[in-house]
């Protein structure tokens, strides 16, 4: 580079910034990573994942014929699949997170360092951003939102499924009805909360006074689109949450308090 | 009331320079730039700083305090200790020219190279309606004072001098954004060329990896990323990458 | 002599705010080629500062708006001492102007049915004001450089260049307007300049003179036409709203090239500006606070405004807060707020309760806009307002009231033009915009000042693409004309490496803050002849003191350099200010003298024209022009009586009698 950073005093240094920048993504990466971790040792696990009346979402929808007995009422996979059910369908939803606009933030910056925090100047050389292949393909984080919806689709009915009992009775609460209903609610507010969702929605109109409706739904989906980090944070954190309830139920670490 | 302020500001030029340490009286209630002016008045007469309304409104004074890119007339002195050292210097994406100054053209180069607002035909001026609804969203991005402290903080451009030519930085793909989102603006009418091609192809959108640094950095508090990129990166989306889309517009042309 | 680096346009336009860049759009379109010369960055302008409107009787909001009325209002706040043709042309042509802006890309805050909204304004009797938020300064700038823009890139679909037609000079001063001295029989066209001797061919503009701010080498622009457009003089003032690019150069360039400054006397101090902090003292706080609902109050808690109406405007404002409340919501029935009477009145006001020690603890009295909407209305229509007293002063207007005080803010004098073609009498020299003189009279309506620029901008523009095309042959520049410039910029490194002792020499920043000082204390809001009188000797002697300024270190970027060129301006405007405000013995509009507290109305007949000859600056009486006809009947003669003298009631009378029809004026055009 030339005038810029060459000269000395500005660029010697990496950054002259005296707060403690480093923080967040630090932070970052260490629940990112928590996460991860603990997500593929309970998705290769294939186990304690059901719970009657409780599906772990981990495992939602259970679509090999290895799933457990009463976990799932559609098996689209057959007997080939020996590996765990969890596999075939936490890419997608893995794909709707890693797409999306906030998570992209927040891996940039804190595993990628690019750049690790404003003003502080990022290792790499050479930078061409989301022009080329792979990144390019975060572009098509709309088609994984189509998808997510359909997961959210499914995670609810689980959710509605947990108010019967483990026999398939309806009028039963436990704790665990409400861990699976707040999961399901987080998810629909991560989703309608993004980016995309607010595009499809409204954004893509230049004359909002023409579509009233449409204009108010972006209007609403734009308030909780401000607070997507958020959503997408609780939503990340309350799924790990679900399946380890269901795992601790599951595996008969604890029972599950039964309020009706 | 007041202080001796610990400062230590960059001085030098295109062939370089470095931090100079000044001890400076500091008043209740004052801003960066009014330390600089002390500095200006009573120790070196020829600092040279860029400076117009002093009420951030003009976006002039762009600078780096503390490492962070501020405008210095908004940056008020209480938020310094009064034993912290405060670091000034220039903006370091673009080319010293003295002192604080830095060579600010490469913004006006990119300016002018996006197409202008496109008047509908046909519609007289006087006869132009819009509504409330409808400009909110390209008003946000007319806030924009112009300090360019995010094409400042952009590690695109910061880091990257190569990319230079090839990205137009964060206020020039929001200027994209407000025409495109402009409800009379008919440059696809009139000309058949499309902005989101545009920002895509020629300025470099794919470029902005969304770390909102633009919109961290922003003193009028303009969510760049957010309001203009995303929704810029979304129509692109829409043409380049979304075959139910593009069908849909093959079909029928969509009011939009 | 270096060689110096020349350019050579049809048009140099000097000023890149508002009227600068509206008279270069205009130029251009002519087919001129055009530049346009700015000491700033290019959109930096004192324009942007612009918060509450654009004036103009486009009747969206309140649909008995016309350019009569808004002609009325402009010539009242002006204590009718303003030139009727400006303020006219100015009330014709203001809604053309802004429906223009709409068509460069410009997005201003709209009424239901989709058109321009319009808010109320001090002095203004309907909604007029078309805004963006408080921002519209911006809004203005940024659309008008859009333009710009949008022209270039036209040029380089035809030339291949964006700057074959036209170029902007940033961050470029200009220090000196050259002239050429024309032999017998080769003078240009006739120009309608004002006060023009007849005989005599006087010297035509050739160009100017400038230095570039960033490696201090100087540049040449050969030009047979220059637009002045560089804004006020609010630098010389202590407490003030301006910039530091307000330093009144295009006054002190107009009266060394020979042109006359008119009304320099009246200064506009608006009466809201921040008073604590000390750093920001005298930021602008706009008056759409007031023109929202925010209301003004003493220590005491008392809405003093009411104690404050005069005698002229009793009947058109409210003299009880019931009334004046019920306004905001039926305007049609009820009479306006005393908070929003023309801004010379509310300064004027404040000033005394202060005075009367009923201010608040920093000397200021309260505006108060938390009572009276929600805080998220405030937030909406006054973003920056919020933004600003938050940052800057800890204070959420939203919860609390903001300590406001008067700072200087405008000067309605300026180079005196002919209001059709902007032409001062120097053939060549054309004037818009803050830097011209005569359309406000004594005071200028608040919103009246960005419709100012655009039509008076645009007709400058005309007016010199007219007077280039018409002339026979291009004036020139000569090498001694260009040696004396370089010398004069040149003298501060010179004074440094001089004969003088070191003690002789001048500090530019000491000089500056005491000029300030002198002209906020001696020629302020308040003026007594003793003290303006000692204002004169004082400034004689930082004249004599400016002689010795020194600078050190190079020429790059040196604002000390800058500060000191400067200088001279300011010292040279500031005389012609303190000049003419002794010369008036009355008090109207922005000028307020406690030795002669009365309007008096034999003064209103009478301008004062200010030129320079060599070292010092002149003052003389011009009789003013009576206003046409027809527009005097525009108004009721309960009203004239008040400020006319009885002699022209009378004479007006009989014209009336008479029958004389309205006319046209000769040389209009649209």
């Amino acid at each position: 580079m030339t005038a810029g950073p060459s000269v000395a005093g500005r660029a010697g240094t990496r950054t002259l910034r005296t707060d403690r920048w480093w923080l967040q993504p630090a932070v970052t990466v260490a629940a990112l990573l928590a996460f991860v971790v603990y997500a593929t040792i309970r998705a290769f696990a294939n186990a304690a994942y059901y719970a009657p009346p409780y599906l772990s979402p981990m495992y939602s929808p259970c679509l090999a014929t290895n799933c457990v007995p009463g976990a799932s009422d559609v098996h689209l996979v057959g007997d080939w699949w020996g590996l765990s059910p969890a596999l075939l369908v936490l890419v997608f939803p893995l794909g709707f997170r890693l797409t999306c606009y906030y998570y992209r933030k927040a891996y940039y910056r804190s595993f990628w360092a690019s750049p690790p925090a404003c003003a502080v100047a990022e290792p790499h050389r050479r930078y061409t951003g989301e022009t080329r292949f792979p990144l390019v393909l975060n572009n098509a984080h709309r088609y994984f939102f189509y998808v997510g919806l359909l997961f959210n689709i499914v995670l609810s009915y689980d959710a509605v499924l947990a108010f019967r009992d483990e026999h398939g009775n309806w009028g039963h609460a436990g704790l665990g009805t409400v861990v699976l209903v707040v999961n399901a609610l987080l998810l629909w507010t991560y989703s309608l909360s993004c980016h995309s969702c607010r595009h499809v929605i409204g954004g893509r109109l230049n004359h909002f006074s023409r579509h009233p409706i449409r204009y108010r739904a972006w209007t609403l989906v734009s308030r909780l689109n401000a607070k997507h980090m958020r959503y997408a944070w609780l939503s990340l954190f309350w799924v790990a949450f679900t399946d380890l309830y269901v795992a601790l139920v599951a595996s008969g670490t604890i029972t599950d308090p039964r309020f009706f | 009331m007041g202080y001796q302020a610990h400062f230590r500001v960059w001085r030098g030029d295109a062939d370089g320079g470095d931090l100079h340490d000044f001890t400076v009286e500091a008043n209740e209630g004052e801003v960066v730039l009014d330390i600089i002016h002390r500095l200006q008045a009573t120790q070196c007469g020829d600092l040279a700083v860029r400076w117009n309304c002093k009420a951030g409104k003009c976006g002039s004074c762009s600078a780096e305090i503390n490492g962070r890119p501020r405008l210095m007339c908004m940056t008020r002195m209480s938020e310094f200790a009064e034993d912290e050292v405060v670091t000034v210097t220039p903006m370091r994406a673009f080319p010293v020219i003295r002192d604080l100054v830095t060579d600010v053209s490469f913004n006006y180069e990119k300016a002018r190279e996006i197409p202008a607002f496109s008047p509908p035909k046909g519609v007289a001026a006087g006869d132009y309606r819009m509504h409330q609804v409808d400009v909110g969203r390209s008003q946000e991005f007319r806030k924009c004072i112009e300090c360019f402290l995010c094409q400042n903080t952009c590690h695109v451009l910061r880091d990257h001098e190569e990319n230079k030519p090839a990205f137009a930085g964060p206020r020039f793909l929001m200027r994209i954004a407000e025409l495109e989102m402009h409800p009379l603006d008919s440059l696809r009418e009139n000309t058949g060329a499309d902005r989101t091609e545009v920002a895509q192809q020629e300025h470099g959108l794919g470029y902005c990896n969304i770390t909102k640094c633009c919109t961290e950095v922003c003193p009028e508090q303009i969510k760049i990323t957010d309001n203009a990129l995303i929704p810029m990166k979304e129509r692109v989306a829409d043409r380049r990458y979304d075959p139910l889309v593009w069908l849909g517009n093959k079909i029928r042309r969509r009011r939009t | 002599m270096t060689e110096l680096e020349r350019h050579s346009y049809d048009v140099v336009v000097i000023g890149a705010g508002g009227a600068g860049l509206r008279a270069a759009i205009e130029a251009h379109e002519q087919g001129l080629r055009t530049a346009v010369v700015c000491k700033s960055l290019f959109g930096k302008a004192h324009t942007v500062m612009a918060e509450g409107g654009i004036a103009a009787a486009m009747g969206n909001v309140n649909s008995r708006d016309s350019w009569q009325v808004h002609f009325r209002d402009t010539m009242r706040g002006g204590k009718f001492l303003n030139n009727w043709r400006m303020a006219e042309l100015h009330a014709k042509e203001a809604p053309d102007r802004v429906w223009e802006l709409e068509t460069y890309g410009a997005l201003f805050d709209r009424t239901g049915d989709g058109r321009i909204s319009q808010r109320n304004f001090g002095g203004h009797e309907y909604p007029r004001l078309a805004h963006v938020g408080d921002r519209t300064g911006l809004e203005l700038i940024r659309s008008l450089q859009q333009k710009i823009v949008a022209l270039q890139q036209a040029d380089r679909r035809e030339h291949g260049d964006y700057e074959a037609r036209l170029r902007v000079f940033a961050e470029c001063t200009v220090t000196e307007l050259l002239l050429d001295s024309p032999e017998p029989g080769q003078a240009g066209p006739a120009q309608t300049g004002p006060g023009q001797d007849t005989g005599a061919t006087p010297p035509r503009v050739a160009g100017a003179f400038a230095y570039w701010r960033e490696s201090g080498r100087f540049v040449v622009f050969e030009a047979p036409a220059v637009v002045l457009a560089t804004g006020g003089i609010g630098k010389s003032f202590k407490v003030t709203s301006n910039s530091w690019e307000y330093t009144g150069d295009g006054h002190a360039l107009a009266l060394r090239a020979g042109a006359s400054l008119i009304n320099m006397e009246f200064v506009q101090f608006h009466p809201t500006g921040m008073v604590w902090p000390p750093s920001v003292k005298g930021i602008l706080v706009t008056e759409s606070v007031r023109g929202d609902g925010g209301v003004l109050r003493n220590s005491e808690g008392r809405r003093f405004m009411f104690d404050y109406i005069p005698e002229v405007f009793k009947d058109k404002y409210a003299d009880n807060e019931d009334e004046a409340d019920r306004w905001y919501t039926d305007p049609d029935n009820n009479r306006r707020p005393p908070e929003l009477l023309p801004r010379d009145e509310v300064a004027r006001a404040i000033n005394a309760e202060v005075k009367a020690g009923r201010g608040t603890e920093h000397g200021g009295v309260f505006l108060d806009v938390s009572t009276r909407m929600s805080a998220d209305e405030i937030i909406r229509r006054l973003p920056s307002m919020h933004h600003q007293f938050k940052e800057l002063a800890d204070v959420d207007i939203t919860a609390e009231p903001m300590e406001v005080g008067p700072t200087c803010h405008y000067v309605m004098g300026g180079v005196e033009v002919d209001p059709d073609t902007a032409a001062s009498r120097v053939p060549g020299l054309f004037a818009a915009g803050e830097v011209a003189g005569g359309m406000h009279g004594s005071n200028r309506l608040g919103g009246n000042s960005l419709s100012d620029l655009l039509v008076f901008g645009r007709r400058a523009g005309l007016g010199a693409a007219d007077y280039v095309t018409a002339l026979r042959d291009r004036p020139r520049v000569t090498e001694q004309v260009l040696a004396q410039a370089e010398r004069t910029a040149l003298a501060p490194f010179a004074n440094l490496a001089g004969a003088g002792p070191a003690a002789d020499q001048e500090n530019p920043y000491t000089l500056h803050l005491e000029l300030q000082q002198v002209m906020n204390d001696l020629v302020g809001i308040i003026r007594r002849g003793a003290e303006m009188a000692q204002a004169l000797d004082r400034l004689d002697e930082l004249k004599r003191r400016a002689e010795h300024v020194a600078v050190e270190g190079h020429r790059q970027f040196n604002p000390g350099w800058h500060l000191a060129l400067d200088l001279r301006n300011m010292l040279l405007v500031s005389e012609c200010v303190a000049r003419s405000a002794l010369r008036r013995t009355e008090s109207r509009g922005g000028h307020t003298r406690d030795d002669y507290p009365r309007m008096d109305p034999r003064w209103r007949r009478k301008l004062l024209v200010c030129t320079a000859d060599g070292a010092g600056v002149e003052v003389a009486e011009r009789p003013q022009e009576p206003m046409r006809p027809d527009l005097v009947d525009l108004f009721e003669f309960t009203e004239l009586q008040k400020y006319l003298t009885g002699e022209e009631l009378a004479a007006g009378g009989a014209e009336r009698a008479a029958g004389r029809s309205a006319t046209e004026h000769p040389g209009e055009r649209s």
